[in-house]
């Protein structure tokens, strides 16, 4: 059994091991935690054993699951797909390890359920990161849905049902559409080779020579698909809905891993596949990008919620994805890949610090804080460095990314590249405005100040002796750590990060390229 | 000494991660660590220029930061007499500053966590002058930007203060944008991001492209610098405490731009139109700065102003090319001594005026502080072109060179430096004679807290830091200038000086010139304000001038008007149109596929059984489909 197996296995054996620890929440979240963190252990065989240089697809193994239709369960992995299971293994201990501080699950529920279904979801999302058989992706693709419509139904807001059904049936219809797209790529397959084959590298060789037209239907079918994941402007509108309801440390995953499934698709599925058609329909695609940079960021600035405010950020910045995967070129490319992995370290710990401050104070309204770096500076610098990542200073791992796609856009596409450069001032518009409401001025709003602010107020000296907030504690702190130094080591030492991708980004580029 | 370098920066930002990382457990020692690091860095600095020779560049790679395909970005530093030249003058002032701060400070509950971000600063500043490449720059260039704005907003319990600091970052920002294609444009055209390939090819570069370059580096320039049209956000940088003012927003961070475009002669020399717009943009905003410098009460707003203009004379004179990158690094470096001191001196005013920024309610002030007034006078002095201190020779280089240029742009250029100088000893002796002498007229008032003011000189920790700025403001320039000592120094990085041989004046009338146009802004202010008693009341009815100067020449309105208000609506109109539009066709039509919005209410019972049901159904579907494929 190779180690991507295990991976694979390992959450899904947690999982099953939490249903009989449903009277004892804490056994449970210890469980949880030990399970995820030996899989985070995990990944270190799995990065050692990835040769940078070597096979397109790694660490693969296959058996056959639907022979007459050429249907097997085969798995592998490439220099993204690892850098999106490893951030995945790194953020499920983190959500665990914090959902004390971020979320209370609703009365009478246990903590065994929500935390199986978070291992269900992890398993789930590893294997759709390292599934090579298309008809495997798909099934993935959609049975994925399942455990985060039950984590944001079962567990969410007080609209968490419009949510969870807005979110399924949206990525379901999605699904659907890809799932024709990919009969129709069979088909193709059959005719060419005299049997049907679902698997991944002889899908590539066969579609790959299509006609044009062909390649553009096959290609929306795939698209549309991942654009409703991502997602990308207008197929938006369920993740603020979703991230608003979803519970902190689902928000995390959904926002941080999963969507990136939709960018994923696009360099796995889409660009080897059907180079022809992605090449037509780049301008489709980068003006999406560039409007969803714009738009995302003008909406993230106007928000009066702090978890839509998220959401509408990630809107921006699946944008610049996108512009990066369809400029063609190896820089901006390079900057799509490791922006997936920055994205979830700055985004989910940006979530995670949100969720803090909304658990305490009771409320994600942005205008029922004010002045809080004074009462919780830790809180508050935990937010600031969040945010610094998120509008992607230099020295901040987001940076890399940033930089690299606008600069690798701008060979190709300027136009693009310098329409989406005014994103670079919007986030620092939105970022600092939203740091500026919460935490600087006097000390304010009914969350700080309110009859009970929750768990842990203390008394606050400037504010007459009332309750307010209290700092992050010792644990808190140890369980943001990780994202800390991530967000600064990727800044200044992102070289290994860059390696990992940069020969599969080349080989999909080369894909392209040859057409 | 040159290979290890990299301490340089090392020092300040061990220090600040120090700092911030150990928390309340380094309060009692953290502002020693802060000075000791810079310190340590300085006297590195001075180490090495004293024991190695710059006669050539000398890049050294720390290691490789951002490696993708033909993209190679190191970590690289670059020692030659510019970098040294502003290293020096960074851990310096620097050292100096960090010193005053201990006695600024003292009362700040959080002064550990000011020194951690004045050490962060230095770091970022010492990365934004060593680095070796256009991308290692943009890495300090916005490392300052956050230290400038975590300082700017130092007072957080103050809204204006928060304002002040985001308003700072995004105008920034809008300068970075400029710098970023500027290197978006090297690296498309060049191949490279590093001073020495991009220096090597930019010759071989169209020369659209390498105006293009000079003007988009120029935006980058104009934002760091406080230059039109991106000056608004300077003076509310004020909000900050006094010895950031000092520091970074009149001695160093400000200068940046200037540094730029002088570390950019490679570019700037192939590009006339690009050094054109240069000089235009410092002629104008000298001009703009010290005539809004005239209208203000608030004693640090008159200094910034006052700094905007003279980085236009900085500006101005790279601007000039091989005339004059020599002598605006000169001015930056004197401008350094004199503007530190000027801004330590306010601050030592408002540390023994309850923190009190209005100058009308100062007055006779150097009878209480002696030390405080001579100090402050002697930079006066020097910043107003006094013979023979720093700004005599500094200046007036500025202006000579720009009064060597032929025909209208001697005049221009030349004309507007020589009156702004005169305005500059309007606004200088304006403030020195409100603020020192006169009647004492904080006695018939209190500072806005309700406090009565008891002036009285401040403590030797922040008197000699002022005392040594003072003597550098009086021998700097004539150190610099005469013998042409900082000019020969930097020939291997910017180029031999020129003299300009077909001036519009003769050259050596312009000294005396200057000096007589000053000395008439210096008796214009002495009838207005030295001859008679000052009100405590700002005067309301005043000239349309005045009132015009008073709303920075309507600045801020301009940028109101154009960004500020229009970004607000189209936020509010984006929220409006995704709530009702985007989301409202994606909800109408799920509603209409579903035969109305009772069907999509039952949908949302959430029972799993029905999605089961439409999941069965698509299996169904898909089967179906995989069938008709495979026998068709």
């Amino acid at each position: 059994m190779t180690v991507l197996l295990a991976l694979i296995l390992l959450p899904l054996a947690g999982a099953l091991a939490l249903t009989g620890l449903r009277s004892n929440d804490r056994l449970a979240t210890i469980t949880a935690l030990a399970v995820s963190i030996v899989e985070l252990l995990l990944i270190v065989p799995l990065w050692l054993a990835y040769d940078p240089g070597g096979e397109r697809i790694q660490q693969a193994s296959s058996m056959d699951w639907i022979p007459a239709f050429g249907v097997h369960i085969s798995f592998g992995i490439d220099g993204i797909a690892l850098l999106m299971i490893a951030v995945i293994a790194l953020l499920v201990p983190i959500v665990i390890g914090a959902l004390h501080s971020t979320d209370k699950l609703p009365e009478g529920r246990s903590a065994a359920g929500f935390l199986a279904l978070i291992l269900v979801q992890q398993a789930l999302t590893i294997a759709v990161f390292a599934a090579t058989d298309v008809f495997l992706f798909y099934v993935l693709f959609e049975i994925m849905l399942i455990p985060m419509y039950f984590l944001i139904g079962g567990y969410g807001g007080a609209r968490r049902q419009y949510a969870a059904v807005k979110f399924f049936l949206y990525s379901f219809l999605g699904g659907l559409i890809m799932l024709a797209s990919a009969i129709g790529a069979y088909s193709l397959a059959a005719d060419e080779l005299g049997q049907g084959t679902f698997d991944w590298a002889t899908l590539v060789d066969v579609v790959s020579d299509a006609p044009a037209s062909t390649q553009i239907w096959l290609f929306l079918g795939f698209f549309l698909a991942f654009a409703i994941k991502a997602p990308l402007v207008p197929f938006h509108t369920w993740l603020p809905d979703a991230a608003g309801q979803a519970p902190i440390g689902v928000t995390v995953l959904l926002v941080g891993v999963l969507d990136k499934v939709g960018t994923f698709g696009f360099l796995r599925y889409c660009l080897p596949m059907f180079p022809e058609g992605s090449e037509r329909l780049a301008p489709l695609v980068l003006v999406l990008g560039v409007i969803g940079v714009i738009y995302g960021s003008m909406l993230a600035a106007g928000q009066q919620d702090m978890k839509r405010f998220v959401a509408y950020v990630s809107l921006a910045h699946f944008g610049f994805i996108a512009i990066g995967i369809f400029a063609f070129t190896q820089q901006a490319m390079v900057g799509s890949a490791t922006y997936m992995l920055n994205h979830s370290i700055a985004t989910g710990m940006l979530i995670l610090v949100v969720g803090i401050i909304a658990a305490r104070g009771g409320s994600t309204r942005i205008s029922d804080y004010g002045g809080m770096a004074k009462v919780t500076p830790i809180l508050g610098g935990m937010l600031l460095l969040a945010g610094l990542s998120t509008l992607s200073l230099p020295g901040t791992n987001s940076f890399i990314s940033e930089f690299l796609v606008l600069l690798g856009a701008f060979e190709t596409r300027p136009a693009y590249a310098i329409v989406a450069t005014v994103g670079m001032v919007l986030a620092a518009a939105y970022v600092l405005w939203l740091y500026q409401r919460i935490m600087t001025g006097p000390v304010r709003g009914d969350a700080l100040l309110g009859a009970s602010p929750g768990p842990g107020a203390v008394e606050a000296p400037e504010a007459g002796a009332k309750k307010t907030i209290r700092d992050l504690s010792v644990t808190e702190i140890a369980v943001l750590a990780p994202l800390v130094v991530l967000v600064l080591g990727l800044g200044f030492y992102p070289k290994p990060v860059l390696d990992t991708v940069t020969p599969t980004v080349d080989a999909t580029l080369t894909a392209v390229q040859e057409r | 000494m040159i290979a290890s370098s990299w301490l340089l920066v090392a020092f300040p930002a061990l220090g600040a991660l120090i700092l911030l990382l150990g928390g309340n457990r380094t309060n009692a020692w953290g502002h020693l660590l802060g000075c000791a690091t810079v310190i340590a860095s300085f006297v590195y600095g001075l180490a090495m220029f004293f024991a190695d020779s710059f006669a050539e560049a000398a890049d050294t790679t720390v290691y490789s930061w951002i490696p993708v395909g033909a993209l190679q970005v190191d970590f690289g530093l670059r020692i030659d007499p510019l970098s040294v030249t502003f290293v020096l003058l960074i851990t310096g002032v620097g050292s100096l500053i960090h010193i005053y701060s201990i006695g600024y400070m003292a009362e700040d509950r959080d002064r550990r966590r000011f020194f951690a971000y004045l050490n962060l600063f230095v770091a970022s500043m010492l990365v934004l002058v060593l680095g070796n490449s256009f991308v290692t720059l943009y890495l300090g260039w916005e490392g300052v930007g956050l230290a400038s704005y975590l300082l700017i907003g130092w007072y957080t319990d103050r809204p204006s203060a928060a304002t002040a600091a985001k308003k700072a970052f995004l105008m920034n920002r809008v300068g970075d944008v400029g710098l970023a294609l500027a290197i978006f444009l090297m690296f498309k055209h060049i191949g490279s991001t590093s001073y020495a390939e991009v220096f090597a090819g930019i010759g071989d570069v169209s020369p659209g492209v390498v105006t293009a370059i000079g003007l988009l580096l120029l935006l980058g320039a104009c934002g760091k610098s406080g230059q039109f049209p991106l000056q608004a956000w300077l003076p509310d940088a004020m909000e900050g405490p006094t010895p950031v003012s000092a520091l970074i927003h009149a001695a160093t961070m400000v200068t940046a731009g200037v540094y730029l475009v002088a570390r950019s002669a490679p570019i700037y020399n192939l590009t006339e139109d690009g050094r054109l717009l240069v000089t235009i943009v410092g002629a104008f905003t000298l001009l703009l700065g010290s005539i809004i410098g005239c209208a203000y009460d608030d004693i640090k707003k008159v200094l910034a102003y006052s700094t905007v203009s003279q980085i236009g004379y900085m500006m101005l004179a790279v601007g000039l090319g091989p005339f004059g990158y020599a002598l605006g690094i000169a001015h930056l470096l004197t401008h350094g001594f004199f503007k530190a001191g000027l801004f330590l001196g306010a601050g030592s005013v408002m540390h023994a005026m309850n923190d009190e920024v209005d100058m009308r309610k100062f007055g006779g002030l150097y009878r209480k502080m002696p030390i405080t007034f001579a100090t402050f006078g002697l930079g006066y002095l020097a910043i107003i072109g006094f013979p023979f201190l720093s700004g005599f020779y500094t200046k007036d280089a500025i202006i000579e060179a720009a009064f060597g240029q032929e025909g209208w742009r001697g005049w221009i250029f030349g004309g507007s430096a020589l009156l702004a100088a005169g305005i500059t000893g309007f606004y200088m002796t304006r403030l020195v004679l409100l603020t020192f002498f006169g009647k004492q007229r904080w006695r018939e008032t209190t500072s806005a807290d309700g406090r009565e003011f008891h002036p009285h000189e401040s403590p030797p920790v922040m008197t000699v830091p002022m005392i040594v700025l003072a003597v550098g403001s009086v021998a700097a320039g004539a150190l610099l200038i005469s013998g042409d000592t900082l000019a020969e120094f930097l020939v291997p990085a910017v180029g031999e000086l020129s003299e300009s041989d077909h001036g519009v004046l003769p050259h050596a009338l312009i000294p005396w010139l200057t000096v007589l146009i000053s000395a008439l802004g210096v008796l214009l202010a002495w009838t207005l304000f030295g001859r008679r008693d000052t009100p405590v009341e700002r005067p309301a009815n005043v000239s349309w001038p005045v009132r015009a100067a008073r709303k920075d020449l309507y600045g801020n309105a301009l940028n109101e008007a154009l960004v500020a208000t229009p970004g607000l609506w189209l936020t509010r109109f984006s929220v409006f149109a995704d709530n009702r539009g985007v989301d409202g066709a994606v909800n109408g039509l799920a509603a209409g596929l579903g035969g109305g919005s009772g069907r999509l209410r039952r949908l949302q019972t959430g029972f799993v059984r029905s999605y089961a049901l439409s999941m069965l159904g698509g299996g169904v579907l898909l089967v179906g489909a995989l069938l008709a494929v495979r026998y068709s």
